[in-house]
């Protein structure tokens, strides 16, 4: 397999540091002043141009807010949050929304160009073999372009930054935000439903096939600031869609927040399937730094047979608390999620997903693999439940975890729960270290120490990587090989 | 090619020593083979000569043309043509045999300054070897010795053998677990390797593996010592009266 040679050429060019997106993009940048207030509130929604109803919205979520507490069951450890000292607004100056990309300041195409993310369509065009990807590009609050918009148009789908939807599509939005993860949902989800700033919107109509896969890339630049991006992608009756979501920040000494929440909703028949690599700055080798990534992702099976598949591979952010999960409603809806869940150095890591089974036949299947590396702490929180109503549910999960040394924790806390007899729910459960033998094989075989733990690292998550989309698949065996950099020695 | 030197090796851990004061030579295009009871130390011998670092050499040397490698970690000695057919085998879940295959071929390439082999190259040298040991295209997709039988694990270690094409083979008990039909395809195997430029060592407890791989030398390991040598018809001695002669004198 080419990409684990990658992996160590990667890991070679990579000095002591390994996060290599970490430089930060010198742009003037147009922030709100610290602090929340219905007055930034109302900033945020002036600068987006929103309709009334948008900004009373907003409203409603902050003040439920103000009342919540912060949430204190998964097993992570950070210091307080003092949510006055962010910025919750920074935009390039100048941006107000995405433009084409002959308008794009140049500087902010460098940073996409060296963070490997294709936004001249010429370019992609140009290069045979790739398949084609349409990107939004999200830099601190705003999106800043989002390539292949016509040709999507032809096929009927609607692909652009949700302040733009919000503006041109407010029915569509109007009709389905906040209807999966409700405003009241949870503390990270209701301030993210205050102060959205950017995400993307997806709509693909009736039986249509999304022509090409769609992706987001978010980008945290500025300095405490926080990321709270807004994703809402429908699949109406028979529609088909791929979704891919990239995410890096620079190396900085300070802890960033990243609240995002991601809606997305399969009506009968249709399927969307969610892909995300999420490499935001972990941290230092002291523990120093990186993101606080405290995310709400959830699918709704709103439809019968409809099925919505989230696949994970998380190597960043010093902290990761996130639980994609999946409301099979429908009748015969499925849900899959697959992760990946690498922790190294002092990440701590609490995610999984919930199987929310309501409909009558439906089912669900979990993957998870988590690798804990360092001094990290790795835990897998998951929920299957079955609803009075829902015959003949079935899931199956499995999650495994590998240790690399005897500093880092593996944890598995899965909650199960039927309250309907037919429910079939399997439970598989392991937890393995790399093996002296496992080295010394490869070692004598001439594949040495860092190669061997990729190579060992990719075997057992194999399963979780051949879900995801080709170009995604190697990209992640890279970034997992450079995660897991000097775990070991 | 290979000159042990008054060798001892000990278990790291708890400091044990199993290999005491062991001297060997075996010159390029030799087959030594090595016998000895259970427990003597002929496996510990193969991991220390591979660089394995669960055990500490203490004392004396080993050359592999004419230079020391104590210094050099086992990815290195392999690089430079060592190599160990295991007596167990160790599953790599996940890795397709195939894909382990091709990253130890090029791991070591890279060590020597080759470049990596093309994917159709890489193809055909393995489906050549492959069918050479009757090994079928299906087991080389399954993830390396996972569910693999006794048989078809020791059939692998000879296919990795050659083509990685290794200058010094050690062969830990490679018969052992092999039918009468995988043990000739395993035999003809090595033989197709025997080459003046390369030499092998055969770990067995039987003659049998000896009839077809016949050595030069024959070397009885007991305690962590050499403690007979002599030419093939030592095995057939051996065969025919077990190890008590040879213990007794020795003890
Ligand atoms: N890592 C280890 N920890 C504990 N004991 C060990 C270790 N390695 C070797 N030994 C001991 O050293 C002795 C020699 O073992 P070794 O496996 O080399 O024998 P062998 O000659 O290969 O035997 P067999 O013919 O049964 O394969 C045995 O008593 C074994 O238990
Ligand atoms: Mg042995």
């Amino acid at each position: 397999m080419p990409a684990v040679q990658e992996t160590i050429d990667q890991v070679r060019q990579i000095d002591v540091d390994q996060y290599k997106y970490g430089f930060e993009t010198k742009i003037e940048m147009d922030k709100a002043p610290k602090g929340l207030s219905e007055d930034i509130i109302r900033l945020i929604s002036s600068k987006k141009n929103e309709p009334e109803w948008m900004l009373e919205w907003r409203f409603e979520a902050y003040r439920r807010w103000l009342t919540m507490e912060e949430p204190s069951w998964a097993r992570v450890r950070y210091p307080k949050i003092d949510f006055n000292e962010i910025h919750y607004y920074a935009a390039p100056k100048g941006t107000t929304g995405p433009k084409s990309l002959d308008e794009v300041d140049p500087e902010l195409l460098k940073v996409y160009e060296k963070l490997g993310i294709p936004l001249r369509e010429q370019e992609i065009l140009a290069g045979v073999e790739k398949s084609k990807i349409a990107v939004d590009a999200v830099f601190d609050s705003v999106s800043v372009v989002t390539t292949f918009k016509e040709e999507l148009k032809k096929a009927g789908v609607i692909f652009m930054s949700i302040s733009e939807a919000i503006r041109e599509h407010p029915d569509l939005v109007r009709k389905y935000l906040g209807t999966v993860v409700p405003q009241s949902d949870n503390f990270y989800a209701t301030l993210n439903s205050a102060v959205f700033t950017d995400g993307s919107f997806v709509y693909v109509p009736k039986g249509v096939r999304c022509p090409m896969e769609l992706s987001t890339y978010f980008r945290i630049n500025e300095k405490n600031t926080g990321q709270f991006e807004r994703t809402l992608i429908i699949a109406d009756e028979g529609a088909y869609v791929s979704y891919l979501e990239g995410c890096t920040a620079p190396q900085r000494d300070e802890n960033q927040l990243h609240a995002a929440v991601v809606e997305l909703i399969a009506l009968d028949d249709a399927e969307i399937k969610y892909s995300t690599v999420q490499n935001w700055y972990p941290g230092d080798k002291e523990g120093k730094g990186g993101i606080y990534n405290f995310v709400t992702k959830r699918g709704d099976c709103r439809g019968k047979n409809s099925k919505i598949s989230w696949t994970q591979v998380e190597t960043g952010s010093a902290i990761t608390w996130k639980y994609p999960s999946c409301i099979l409603r429908g009748d015969g809806s499925r849900g899959e999620f697959y992760s990946i869940a690498v922790s190294n150095g002092h990440q701590q890591v609490d995610s999984g997903t919930k199987m929310i089974h309501l409909g009558k036949n439906t089912s669900s299947r979990i993957i998870s693999k988590g690798i804990a590396a360092g001094f990290s702490d790795n835990t897998y929180r998951g929920q299957v439940s079955a609803h009075r109503k829902a015959e003949n549910a079935r899931n199956f999960t499995q999650c495994d975890s590998l240790l690399i040394g005897d500093k880092c924790g593996a944890h598995t806390v899965p909650y199960i729960e039927a309250k309907n007899s037919t429910a079939q729910f399997e439970h598989e459960a392991t937890t393995s270290k790399i093996s002296e033998d496992q080295l010394f094989y490869c070692l004598q075989r001439g594949i040495p120490e860092e190669a061997a733990i990729a190579l060992i690292v990719n075997g057992f998550v194999k399963e979780v990587i051949q879900e995801l989309p080709m170009e995604f698949a190697v990209e992640a065996q890279k970034l997992i090989g450079i995660s897991l950099e000097g775990s070991v020695g | 090619m290979l000159e042990i030197k008054n060798l001892h090796a000990r278990i790291a851990e708890d400091g044990t020593e199993i290999i005491r004061g062991l001297n060997l030579t075996v010159k390029a295009g030799e087959v030594a083979a090595i016998m000895g009871p259970n427990g003597s130390g002929k496996s510990t011998l193969s991991y220390v000569l591979s660089g394995r670092e669960d055990y500490e050499v203490t004392e004396g040397d080993i050359l592999y043309n004419g230079e020391s490698i104590l210094e050099l970690d086992a990815a290195e000695r392999a690089a430079k043509g060592l190599f160990l057919a295991f007596q167990y085998p160790v599953e790599i879940p996940g890795v397709a045999t195939m894909q382990f295959l091709k990253v130890a071929m090029n791991e070591q390439r890279k060590y020597r300054g080759e470049d990596e082999l093309s994917t159709p190259e890489f193809m055909r040298r393995v489906k050549e070897a492959a069918a050479e040991l009757k090994i079928a295209p299906e087991m080389l997709r399954r993830p390396l010795n996972v569910g693999f039988s006794g048989g078809e694990k020791k059939r692998a270690e000879i296919l990795q053998m050659a083509l990685l094409e290794p200058k010094l083979c050690v062969l830990d008990e490679t018969d052992s677990g092999l039918d009468i039909d995988a043990l000739k395809v395993v035999a003809d195997g090595v033989n197709a390797l025997r080459s003046p430029d390369r030499a092998v060592v055969v770990i067995t407890h039987y003659q049998r593996l000896l009839d077809y791989i016949v050595p030069d030398t024959v070397h009885v390991l007991y305690r962590g010592q050499v403690v007979k040598s002599g030419d093939k018809t030592l095995a057939h001695e051996l065969e025919a009266n077990g190890y008590a002669d040879i213990i007794g004198a020795a003890a």
